[in-house]
């Protein structure tokens, strides 16, 4: 007991110096505009609503670029309401993009239809409308209160391209992201499948990563080789070794005790929670709430491939990447180590007594998996930018291409994430893409429903 | 640095409405987890369905106010019953990972923008509560000790604790019944029940559904504690911070949640406020290279998270829980 209280204050004590010494400088760089988010905290979640005084009725609403995750307020857009031909009001959106219209008493416009339009011609330079045709929305008011209405904006399909082409531009945009979420979730069903844990601070091992690589991004001046910047790749580097080093420490100081103490499953579930929510707090704590860029590359300019759109650095982020899966996937199927691994995973007892260093063998995956998994998330920032909740936001994704797979699988892992990836994109050509998580999610209930073990998972009677 | 306030602020959020809704989502998660050894990390899907049926039945709708919650309780046996039959018959963690998804599937989708009209996006619902306030008894400010409490907040808090002491009652009943003697046997050893001739399934879709109910009453809570209802308030923390009310408590105790809602709060809003008086002023007590204001708002969720961990590798069973009878660590 003692030894082990000692091993976890020294684990809170290193993982602080950890992310101090990676992230002061970020810290330093970029000073945390406004006042903390603390709306994710229950206490102050709800501010009470600004009553509207009167019974005025508002045309109400807020225009976001859903392209951007989150979703970015458009600010300075004129919006005018009229019914029949007679103009009621005009806005301009604000800095959070919201506006509102009044239109009139409650029992004056009761029943009445009024037309909202949006002046186009005031959206910011790179912005349309999603559907183009749709500068118009006729609104009758049924209810005494304010109403809301709101006009999608996102990438202008210009001219509207077909389905397919949209489809195929959405598939290459999802191949990219399925080969980032692969490496995630084959570093999760690894340590599930040696050590029987489903991690739930998986997440934070992706924001680990992309932690590190910003750090030394934020680092004064620039690493050079032969006039070429590099700095970039020195932080690729660090973020796989560090982070490799942080899942071998997190495995020898934590996991490894709790697993010689026999702490059940459910009891260990509990803990990784206990530790996600701690390490995701450590990141605000250092590196703010802010979303960060890389500096290099931050603005690509795109090769054209027919009318579908690839950047330079999504080919090399998913070259990358895919490279990466193969080493992974030929390493687990040829050498000693990958057998050794795949030994474990099917049965301990068995493994060692015949020879293997089950102990060992874990060591490896965890510091195999967090390597993977950080690695995803600097390519991950790299590719759409990150702050300290990257790594959750994905979790649940991760979660469900692991099980759609079959949890503990290898393959399974790999194909469930591109099934999922390329599931979210397309999608969005059907599903609004605020929604496009929420439908993996719900395939991931479907799977369990008609096929629990996964795609690529052995029937086995639970209960 | 003012401790009579930071005291008086932190028995005002111990013994008020944020206490009192994490206390009943822990009462839930209790039936759940500690008696049945279901691992529901959606608890707060069952609070966002509930206290979003009241709102929006009565703002968007205009319907009555207890229409709302009839409708509330029914769609969380709803969402009970849909979360059950695909994963009951599964390993635990199945349940788990389907119920953390089903819960981000349900705030997602009440915080679209598709949806704005119904739900009112990520601004939430407003002006539901006109009924509920015209039965509060209470016309004047009530103060007991060193805290004060506004009408609406007192009305709520007496309410809010009646609910409370009900809902530990049943739990109470139920659990000393035979039933509750196999739902902890289902708990404890699941192929032994089942080799006794008892329908394991179904028990436990009868405890997923009862801890489901109380889940509901604790989103109408959520719903009615500042007359406002957001998605954020059901984010997936809600329901880690009911597992933590759960487990400082001890689970499979009666009163353990409640014991466990009182402590949590005071020392969650204790340490906020601690740390940002010590960070605030031209020269705080923790100097600014070392902790800014921002950071201090973070300290509370570093402490807890850190707190989840330790309470569950050293004494899982919680203050009062008793190890012996709840061998939470060995599974």
């Amino acid at each position: 007991m003692r030894v082990r209280l000692t091993a976890i204050a020294v684990l809170a004590l290193v993982l602080l110096g950890f992310v101090l010494a990676g992230t002061a400088t970020a810290q330093a760089a970029t000073p945390t505009v406004g006042p903390a988010p603390r709306a994710a905290t229950p206490a102050r979640a709800a501010a009470a609503a600004p009553a509207t005084a009167d019974d005025v009725i508002h045309i109400k609403g807020k225009l976001i670029d859903t392209r951007f995750t989150p979703p970015r307020p458009v600010a300075g857009v004129k919006i005018s309401v009229s019914q029949g031909s007679k103009l009621v009001g005009t806005a301009t959106s604000d800095s959070k993009g919201s506006f509102s219209i009044p239109i009139g008493n409650g029992a004056t416009v009761l029943g009445e239809t009024f037309t909202v339009k949006i002046d186009t011609s005031t959206l910011p330079k790179g912005t349309a409308l999603r559907d183009p045709k749709k500068v118009e929305l006729k609104q009758r008011i049924l209810l005494s209160s304010d109403v809301f209405i709101t006009f999608p904006i996102g990438n202008n399909p210009n001219p509207p391209t077909s389905t397919a082409i949209q489809g195929v531009q959405l598939f290459t945009d999802g191949i990219v992201f399925s080969l980032l979420l692969a490496m995630a979730s084959l570093g999760l069903s690894m340590i599930f499948g040696t050590t029987g844990l489903v991690n739930f601070a998986h997440g934070e091992l992706v924001t680990f990563g992309a932690l590190i690589a910003f750090a030394v991004d934020d680092l004064p001046g620039t690493i050079q080789i032969a006039g070429a910047n590099i700095t970039i790749f020195v932080g690729i580097l660090a973020a796989i070794v560090l982070s490799a080093l942080f899942g071998w420490f997190q495995d020898r100081v934590l996991w490894r005790p709790l697993r010689h103490h026999g702490t059940g499953v459910i009891a260990a579930m509990i803990v990784t929670i206990g530790l996600g929510i701690f390490l995701r707090n450590l990141y605000q704590y250092f590196a703010g709430a802010d979303n960060h860029q890389y500096s290099q590359y931050a603005t690509p300019t795109p090769w054209h491939f027919g009318q579908v759109l690839v950047t330079p650095k999504e080919v090399a982020v998913a070259a990358f990447s895919a490279v990466v899966l193969v080493a992974v996937t030929l390493a687990l199927s040829r050498t000693r180590i990958g057998k050794a691994t795949r030994a474990v995973a099917d049965n301990p007892a068995l493994a060692a007594s015949s020879g293997i260093n089950v102990d060992s063998v874990i060591s490896v995956v965890w510091a195999g998996g967090a390597a993977l998994a950080g690695l995803a998330g600097v390519l991950l920032g790299m590719t759409q930018g990150f702050d300290y909740q990257l790594g959750f936001k994905i979790l649940l994704l991760i979660f469900a291409a692991v099980v759609l797979g079959g949890l503990g699988t290898i393959w399974g892992a790999v194909v469930g994430s591109f099934v999922i990836g390329i599931f979210i994109n397309v999608s969005t050509l059907v599903v609004p893409a605020e929604l496009k998580f929420t439908g993996a999610l719900a395939v991931l209930i479907i799977v369990l429903l008609v096929r629990p073990q996964g795609l690529l998972g052995r029937a086995e009677r639970v209960g | 640095m003012d401790w009579s306030s930071m005291v008086g602020g932190s028995l005002q959020q111990a013994l008020g409405a944020p206490a009192i809704i994490y206390c009943l989502a822990a009462i839930g998660l209790n039936v759940h987890f500690g008696y049945t050894g279901l691992l529901n990390f959606g608890q707060a899907g069952f609070m966002a369905v509930a206290g979003y049926a009241l709102a929006s039945l009565v703002a968007t709708w205009g319907m009555s106010f207890w229409v709302g919650l009839v409708v509330g309780l029914a769609l969380s046996v709803v969402l009970a019953l849909l979360l059950g039959i695909p994963t009951l018959r599964l390993r635990a963690d199945y349940l788990a990972i389907v119920t953390i998804a089903a819960a981000e599937i349900i705030r997602q989708t009440i915080g679209s923008v598709t949806l704005l009209r119904y739900f009112g996006g990520q601004d939430g619902l407003q002006q539901f509560v006109g009924t509920f306030q015209g039965l509060n008894p209470f016309h004047n400010s009530v103060t007991i000790g060193i805290t004060t409490w506004r009408p609406y907040d007192f009305w709520l808090l007496v309410v809010g604790w009646t609910v409370v002491a009900l809902c530990c009652i049943v739990v109470y009943l139920l659990m000393r019944s035979p039933w509750g003697r196999v739902l902890k046997a289902i708990r404890e050893d699941e192929d032994a029940v089942r080799s006794l001739g008892k329908n394991v399934y179904a028990y436990k879709m009868q405890s997923l559904v009862i801890g489901g109910l109380i889940g509901a009453l604790a989103g109408f809570m959520s719903a009615l504690q500042n007359s406002s209802i957001v998605p954020s308030q059901f984010a997936t923390d809600t329901t880690f911070f009911a597992y933590t009310v759960l487990l400082v408590g001890g689970a499979a105790r009666v009163l353990g949640p409640v014991v466990g809602a009182l402590i949590f709060w005071f020392l969650i809003t204790f340490l906020d406020a601690f740390f940002g008086d010590a960070t605030q002023g031209a020269h705080p007590l923790i100097p600014t290279w070392i902790m800014s204001n921002d950071q201090a708002s973070v300290m509370r969720l570093i402490v807890m998270g850190l707190a989840l961990m330790l309470l569950m590798i050293f004494r899982p069973q919680g203050i009062f829980g008793d190890r012996r009878e709840l061998a939470i660590d060995a599974r």
